[in-house]
């Protein structure tokens, strides 16, 4: 088995282990959904006609919050060492991360999605045109979120700083997601540019994390 | 010169321009004066850099 | 001198104290110009009177982008090149840019009251400085919350280097976002084309600004550098502390 992989399967089985925080972040999803009515009220119209916005905006938040244990717990039980000494390019270890990371806690989110939008009263179409998009558009997330990972492996007190960092980058992530999901259900520019977003976030995420790592432990 | 009915804007930003910059200054001016203290402090204190200065 | 020579922090110090009396002096002329220009520039057909917010507002908004272009720049000087002025560059330039980011929303809030009547729309170009002064909000924060000032310096090279990948994107996301939501145009400055009555003192009001941020910034790097030494006596006086 190549090392990607092996670090691939490995990553999953440690974040579906219990308090790996595999589904903790579609809890959170669910969780924040249930504020959105609360805070704006019951008015169905109202909810349907935001619902893809709101979902993709807990979405975002819910797959910020899983992101500082990406390198953390590698950090700290010195297996990031041996990685980086390893043969594996660093940035195909990195997207292989992102990859289990992914897996883990981001298609959880898009899987949730249509029942939370059922909560939000969306229509069949929304609903599956929110589910693609936030498939399609959370890959981006991790991958942008992965360089704020790497930045704050070290800190002891990273707490909020790295949602700071990762959030106006993914500021295009958002609106041509949501641009998307709203437009269904016709596909046009913004489901595509959503997908060149994820497609360059792959390259750039790997990219820029691996060069914070090997920086960052000179 | 005339500022028209919106001069309280016009001015206000001008203030705050003024008002940024001054305290841009300030800070500089007074972190300059702290290093300067404190670096004499260390010398008079016996504290040399290990090797010539760079 | 070749710029070179600069790279040494104690040939910085020398050269700092020399040139700042110089830059200091010329942005205090290249503002006494700009505000006189500023001050007698005529109305404009569209804003009125309130076309001299853009005076302030248009230059920072520019040094917003030059100071990200700045510490970019220096973030490649100590990624690639290992400079050793490049991450002093760097950390002094955010603050710098940050304040001149924050001028800039200010002004254009303060403009946009008497024009659009708000003191705040999501129009394309503030949103854009918006994010841009989150960005550096957050570029200082990671240089205050690492604690070792080399590593601090790289991580901060490699998020500024990232955030200027990033920032045409975010600029283009936002002006196509904008257009989803606000078909309606907004105010250019000046109309159409603008006027050489007012891009004049535009220009000496940038040029005022520009020469403000060399001087600040040389000014900061020589604090910085003097910071460093302090550190460096410190831990030296720790060390001899426990012989």
């Amino acid at each position: 088995m190549s090392a990607l992989a092996a670090i691939l399967i490995r990553d999953l089985r440690a974040l579906w282990r219990v308090g790996g925080g595999a589904l903790v972040g579609a809890l959170f999803f669910l969780a924040v959904m249930v504020l959105v009515p609360f805070a704006l009220g019951p008015d169905l119209a109202l909810l349907r006609r935001i619902g893809p916005a709101v979902l993709w905006l807990g979405a975002l938040l819910a797959s910020l919050l899983a992101l500082d244990r990406l390198f953390a717990d590698d950090a700290a039980d010195g297996s990031l060492d041996l990685i980086l000494m390893g043969r594996a390019p660093l940035e195909l270890v990195v997207l292989a991360k992102a990859a289990a990371h992914w897996l883990a806690t981001g298609l959880p989110l898009v899987i949730v999605s249509p029942l939370l939008a059922l909560m939000l009263d969306m229509e069949p179409a929304a609903m599956a045109a929110t589910a693609l998009t936030l498939a399609v558009g959370t890959p981006a997330l991790t991958f942008i979120g992965v360089i704020g990972a790497a930045l704050s492996v070290a800190l002891r007190r990273g707490g909020l700083l790295l949602p700071v960092l990762v959030i106006p980058l993914a500021i295009p992530v958002l609106i041509f997601g949501v641009a998307a999901a709203a437009g269904a259900p016709s596909f046009g520019a913004p489901f595509t540019i959503l997908c060149a977003l994820t497609l360059f976030s792959a390259v750039l995420g790997p990219f820029a994390a691996a060069a914070t790592l090997r920086h960052g432990l000179e | 010169m005339t500022l028209g009915a919106h001069a309280g804007f016009i001015v206000a930003s001008y203030v705050a321009a003024a008002v940024v910059v001054a305290a841009l200054v300030l800070w500089i001016v007074a972190d300059h004066r702290a290093q300067r203290r404190t670096l004499a402090e260390l010398e008079a204190a016996g504290i040399r850099r290990g090797k010539s200065a760079a | 001198m070749p710029l070179i020579d600069l790279a040494n922090p104690s040939r910085f110090l020398g050269f700092a104290a020399r040139a700042l009396p110089w830059l200091a002096a010329a942005t205090a002329l290249a503002f006494a110009a700009g505000l006189w220009l500023s001050a007698t520039a005529p109305d404009d057909y569209q804003q009125g009177a309130t076309v001299k917010i853009m005076f302030i507002h248009v230059p920072n908004a520019w040094l917003a982008m030059l100071v990200w272009t700045v510490m970019s720049v220096a973030g490649l000087g100590t990624l690639v090149w290992r400079h050793p002025l490049a991450d002093v560059t760097a950390k002094c330039a955010a603050p710098l840019g940050a304040a001149f980011t924050f001028l800039a929303l200010v002004t254009g809030s303060l403009w946009g009251r008497p024009m659009w009547g708000t003191y705040w729309v999501w129009d394309a170009r503030l949103t854009s400085v918006l994010v841009l002064f989150l960005m550096y909000l957050g570029v200082i924060a990671l240089w205050h919350t690492v604690e070792d000032p080399a590593r601090a310096g790289r991580a901060a090279a490699i998020l500024t280097l990232v955030g200027a990948v990033n920032l045409p994107i975010i600029k283009f996301s936002v002006d196509w976002w904008n257009t989803l939501h606000q078909p309606a145009s907004v105010f250019r400055i000046g109309g159409p084309t603008i006027d050489p009555s007012i891009l004049t003192p535009l220009m000496v009001m940038a040029l005022a600004f520009t020469l403000l941020f060399v001087t600040l910034q040389v000014a900061a790097m020589r604090n910085e550098i003097l910071r460093r030494r302090v550190r460096t006596l410190r831990l030296l006086q720790a060390q001899g502390a426990q012989a």
